[in-house]
């Protein structure tokens, strides 16, 4: 029970901020910062935009206009109307288009990869997959506008190639590989005692996948898909450049469409800044924002899901 | 037991219904061995006891036993392993094979499934549809296991919400649907409390008089209860295999079997 010759003597002298103690206090200040950044950047990134655009809000705009007409014309001379329905149904239309090329796709590779591919074809794979993801944009566009629409208008006999069909098959190859990534984080997070368990019972490979594996890495997948759609909303340049960007209520694949994202990029900078056109693109942005924060949300808020279980 | 019994447990003056016969087993891993000439037989409807300390080669005893190798592309097996009268290497369809053996692993796995869909999911595989024929083996075999009165009114509950001693007998039941010829139970009371240990003890013997089962434990005092033959493995290699009694009273023709089973290593 004898207490330290030091503490013994003066307990009172051990007792000062030593430079450890301002390390850690600077590191907790530090990191605090860090932290509460991505809410500050969140809110003031939304505020601006909404800044920006409530002034169109407040007077120009109307609901029934801007969700029901197809007629985007913020500079027409007689009429100007803010209809946003052709912009949004472009933008759904190519998501939608990509999600049906990207989901088989990723859902495979990620299948592959995870349950099939062993040691070194596994690791090649995987390093493809991430450079696959890191292919800019405008690479992508580029061959949609160079190689997608010679081919399109060639097979399927159509005057344009620049349409929903190529836009969402660019977009689909571009959302692919990040969707197969966190898929396969998902398979990779079952248990392997699941497929041990599966296979003692008889199982076999590809029953212990679609009986098992799949069903225990559902919420991961899900959460897979929705950030592919995320992607999707949000992707401005390669649709840009592949879609045709032209007005249009779509009603095959072989039309030209216009997105929200790239009407944004193509005429906000034709803008007079301030003007009720300039504020309308930002009334676009504001639903872009609500839309991907949402849909971002719903797969954090399901992989959260997962992880209680 | 009859006083007659050669060492290795074989009895000389009654026929012996054999169900496994290993000869020469050699399991290793890359270039280290885990097991090394192995020769015994498992008869019908006995429960067959393997003691060992850790790194012994038994559990990748039992893995020989199923083919359960096909995962790990390092095991290669060497020797003979015949069930039922044919080499399981023999076997074209190993899946057909692992239906007829059930196996316990130590960690009890409920799938993420409900308690139902846990017990049916082998017989599905196997392609039966019938709701009856399935209502009927899911409550059969937790009924087996012992477990039925504790989730007869949760059967649609996940499996893997149940505690871990009602997992271990869902393993159980799960493994006993498919009505296999022979049982393999690695250490299955490794994470499971005291009295459910128990249960699933007295559950194995009343199995004891439809199929046969290969018990490997890490408690001496649970082969000594429930096994009619005992083998003490250590190092890779089967250095005893004598009725349980005549294993735990000392008449053994190797030192290192009366010292692991009195507690002297391992």
């Amino acid at each position: 029970m004898q207490a330290g010759p030091k503490s013994a003597s003066d307990p009172l002298s051990s007792d000062r901020r030593d430079a450890a103690w301002y390390v850690d206090k600077a590191v907790q200040v530090l990191v605090f910062v860090g932290g509460i950044s991505a809410i500050i950047l969140i809110i003031g990134i939304f505020a601006f935009i909404l800044i920006q655009g409530v002034g169109f809000l407040a007077s120009a705009f109307d609901l029934r206009e801007f969700f029901g007409s197809p007629r985007w014309a913020p500079t027409s001379d007689h009429n100007t109307t803010y209809g946003a329905l052709a912009l949004i149904a472009g933008t759904a239309s190519v998501t939608g288009l990509a999600m049906l090329v990207a989901v088989p796709f990723s859902l495979g590779a990620a299948i592959y990869i995870a349950e099939f591919a062993t040691g070194r074809t596994r690791e090649a794979l995987k390093i493809l997959v991430e450079l696959l993801a890191a292919i800019p944009s405008v690479v992508w566009g580029f061959i949609g506008l160079s190689i997608m629409n010679p081919l399109i208008i060639h097979a399927f006999d159509v005057p344009v190639g620049l349409n929903v069909l190529n836009a969402g098959i660019i977009l689909g190859l571009m959302a692919a590989p990040i969707m197969t990534t966190i898929a396969e984080d998902a398979l990779k997070a079952v248990p392997d005692g699941y497929r041990e368990a599966a296979e003692a019972l008889g199982a076999t490979r590809w029953q212990i996948v679609f009986r098992v594996v799949l069903p225990a890495a559902r919420n991961g997948l899900v959460a897979a898909v929705l950030l592919g759609i995320g992607r999707g909303f949000g992707e401005t340049m390669a649709v840009l450049m592949a879609s045709g960007h032209s007005i249009n209520l779509p009603t095959s694949p072989f039309d030209s469409v216009r997105a929200l994202t790239a009407t944004i990029a193509a005429e906000l900078g034709e803008t007079a800044v301030g003007s009720e056109h300039y504020q309308a693109l930002f009334t676009l942005g504001c639903l872009l924002f609500l839309v991907t924060f949402v849909i971002n949300l719903s797969a954090d808020l399901i992989v959260r899901g997962v992880r209680r279980r | 037991m009859p006083a007659d019994d050669t060492p290795d447990g074989t009895a000389l003056d009654t026929p012996v219904d054999t169900l496994v016969s290993v000869e020469g087993l050699g399991i290793r891993y890359g270039s280290e061995w885990a097991l090394r000439d192995v020769t015994l037989d498992i008869r019908r409807h006995e429960i067959f006891g393997i003691i060992g300390p850790a790194n012994a080669g038994k559990t990748s005893f039992l893995r020989a036993l199923n083919r359960m190798d096909e995962f790990t592309p390092s095991m290669h097996i060497e020797g003979s392993v015949v069930f039922g009268g044919r080499d399981v290497s023999s076997w074209r369809n190993v899946y057909a094979l692992r239906r007829r053996i059930g196996v316990v692993f130590p960690l009890p796995v409920g799938l993420p499934l409900s308690v139902y869909d846990n017990v049916a999911l082998a017989p599905r595989l196997a392609g039966v549809r019938h709701k009856d024929d399935l209502d009927e083996i899911v409550e059969r075999c937790l009924r087996r296991a012992a477990l039925w009165d504790e989730v007869r009114d949760r059967l649609d509950s996940l499996g893997s919400l149940l505690s871990g001693g009602q997992q271990q007998r869902l393993t159980i039941a799960r493994a006993l649907s498919q009505d296999p010829e022979l049982l393999l139970l690695d250490e299955f009371s490794i994470a499971v409390d005291p009295v459910t240990t128990m249960r699933i003890e007295d559950v194995l013997k009343e199995l004891r008089e439809e199929i046969t089962i290969v018990l490997v434990t890490n408690l001496v005092q649970q082969a000594r209860r429930l096994a009619d033959r005992t083998a003490f493995f250590l190092s890779g290699e089967c250095v005893e295999l004598a009725p349980t009694e005549q294993l735990f009273s000392g008449e053994v023709r190797d030192r290192r079997t009366t010292d692991y089973v009195e507690g002297r290593f391992g």
